[in-house]
């Protein structure tokens, strides 16, 4: 009798394989496997000796010591991250992905560990740090084309002339012409600018701030939709790893810029 | 006298006029077109056609007035230098032919970049000459390389027409005394104007289509507002439609060009 009882919830276990075994690791997760793209310095890559490094290695590696896993890390093309993570090559997702909401009807986000800040460069002349509407009226704004910048500005700078370019260096050579009187876009890519090509013209203005319907949530780890308990992990892990700093330690070692902003 | 005099009033008169009411009859075509744009949108059952058929009519306002004011002055420029193609001496008749072989030689998108960014890099010469005002706007930037390019074109198509009339008829007006001028404007320009007509038709219709690099310089042409309807959209209908606008316009000029041949060649027509 207890044979037979056995044999069936073995079936029924077996029938119920692929959610089974999910549902058993979610009781307790030793091993989390994480994918990455390898390819997106300096979030992650390859480095010559074929090793991944990076900011989100370190991250993700702080992270799993916090949830007292052991994590392997793996390495796939961006076109098939998502497929790969759903065909169960490894549980997790860290690889700089923004948390669309197309993104989020196939996987699950965990709380944002990254929102780049968005700011606004203009000529070294610009003596105010004011960047308001109503302040900015009748002034030429520049951005790349196609690009949430771009939906910013028109949203909330209707005002102004806005200029749209084909790519980000059409932008900043036109505000170096003194055609611009400011220059919007991703800190991280124009701090590259200030540094190098615009440093005799250009100086940064002041940072915007983000607007979650169009610049969306930012940047988090993604996992299978059923794997609650993983993203319940890697939650409590990374708001812990803000509080306590550990966060912003490895930000430090690898952006000169702060890349967690509101 | 008293005949250029009434001309001269009645010119500033009409151009007065013209700019008084200008404004209105622009608002009224973008008006209306807005209306049609959005109706055809409704009616074909396209939600990026309704939302930026409006945006993209007012490009075409503005792909029309750079094509007008471009060809227009091109076509002043353009004969000017093919008079001096024909008539000048060797070094401005040379200085001519090189500036219609680079311009006529070298693409348009790459004139445009040469004199928008190149603007940029010459700026405090041209600031010190108080043209930077002008270089800084893209309208202007666009409207100076269109004019030069297809003045280029035209003064070609000039030259072939000028020269396409007959020596003989040159040699009769002088063994009348005429003089030059009277020449070129009652017996030469004449049939060269038939000849031209046809190829400068040609060169309108091609710059209203090459007229859409201008969008690659932030002008919201027709071409720059659905560049901005499909980022927001990602709906490639509204290329669609823009190609349609294109067609349209065209079209139009196709049609009053075979008009106005008509009419001017109706001498040589067989009744």
């Amino acid at each position: 009798m207890t044979k037979t009882v056995g044999l069936i919830a073995a079936t029924v276990a077996a029938m119920l394989a692929g959610a089974g075994i999910a549902q058993a690791q979610q009781k307790e997760w030793k091993e989390v496997r994480i994918g990455t793209e390898g390819a997106y310095p300096p979030w992650n890559n390859l480095n010559s000796a074929g090793k991944l490094e990076g900011f989100e290695i370190d991250y993700g590696n702080a992270l799993c010591e916090k949830m007292k896993v052991k994590c392997t890390w793996v390495a796939q093309d961006w076109d098939g991250i998502i497929p790969a993570l759903l065909a169960g090559k490894y549980d997790v997702i860290m690889a700089g992905m923004n948390a669309t909401e197309e993104r989020a009807k196939r996987v699950s986000f965990t709380t944002t560990y990254s929102r780049t800040p968005i700011s606004m460069i203009g000529p070294k002349s610009q003596a105010s740090t004011d960047i308001s509407p109503a302040t900015l009226k009748g002034k030429a704004i520049g951005a790349q084309g196609s690009t949430i910048h771009a939906n910013f500005l028109e949203k909330y700078y209707k005002d102004a002339q806005i200029k749209l370019y084909p790519t980000q260096e059409e932008v900043n050579l036109d505000l170096k012409n003194g055609r611009l009187d400011y220059v919007i876009a991703d800190k991280l890519a124009l701090t590259d600018f200030i540094d190098g090509q615009g440093k005799d013209c250009c100086k940064f203005i002041a940072d915007v701030k983000r607007d979650p319907t169009i610049h969306g949530p930012g940047v988090a780890a993604a996992t299978r939709k059923d794997d609650t308990a993983l993203i319940a992990l890697f939650n409590k892990a990374i708001e812990e790893s803000i509080k306590d700093g550990t966060h912003k330690k490895i930000m430090d070692k690898y952006f000169k810029v702060n890349i967690l902003v509101d | 006298m008293n005949r250029t005099l009434a001309l001269v009033v009645g010119g500033v008169i009409a151009v007065t006029l013209a700019r008084l009411v200008w404004p209105d009859v622009t608002a009224l075509l973008h008006g209306v077109g807005c209306e049609a744009a959005q109706g055809f949108g409704r009616l074909v059952g396209n939600e990026a056609i309704t939302n930026y058929g409006c945006r993209m009519v007012g490009g075409l306002g503005i792909t029309l007035q750079l094509v007008a004011i471009s060809v227009g002055l091109g076509v002043v420029l353009g004969f000017f230098v093919a008079l001096v193609r024909l008539y000048g001496g060797p070094v401005s008749s040379r200085i001519a032919t090189g500036y219609t072989t680079f311009f006529r030689g070298t693409p348009l998108l790459c004139q445009l970049f040469l004199v928008y960014y190149g603007a940029g890099q010459f700026r405090p010469a041209l600031e010190a000459v108080g043209l930077w005002t002008y270089f800084r706007d893209a309208f202007f930037c666009a409207a100076f390389t269109f004019t030069i390019n297809t003045a280029a074109y035209q003064a070609e198509i000039f030259r072939g027409a000028i020269a396409s009339v007959h020596r003989g008829q040159w040699e009769a007006a002088k063994a009348l005394g005429l003089r030059f001028t009277t020449i070129m404007r009652t017996i030469v320009m004449p049939q060269a104007a038939l000849v031209a007509l046809r190829p400068l038709g040609n060169e309108l219709v091609i710059m209203v289509k090459s007229s859409a690099v201008a969008s690659l310089v932030t002008i919201f042409d027709l071409m720059g507002t659905t560049r901005l309807a499909f980022a927001r959209s990602f709906d490639l209908s509204v290329y669609l439609f823009a190609a349609l606008l294109y067609l349209c316009v065209v079209e139009v000029i196709r049609r009053v060009w075979g008009l106005a041949e008509r009419r001017l060649t109706r001498h040589l027509s067989h009744a």
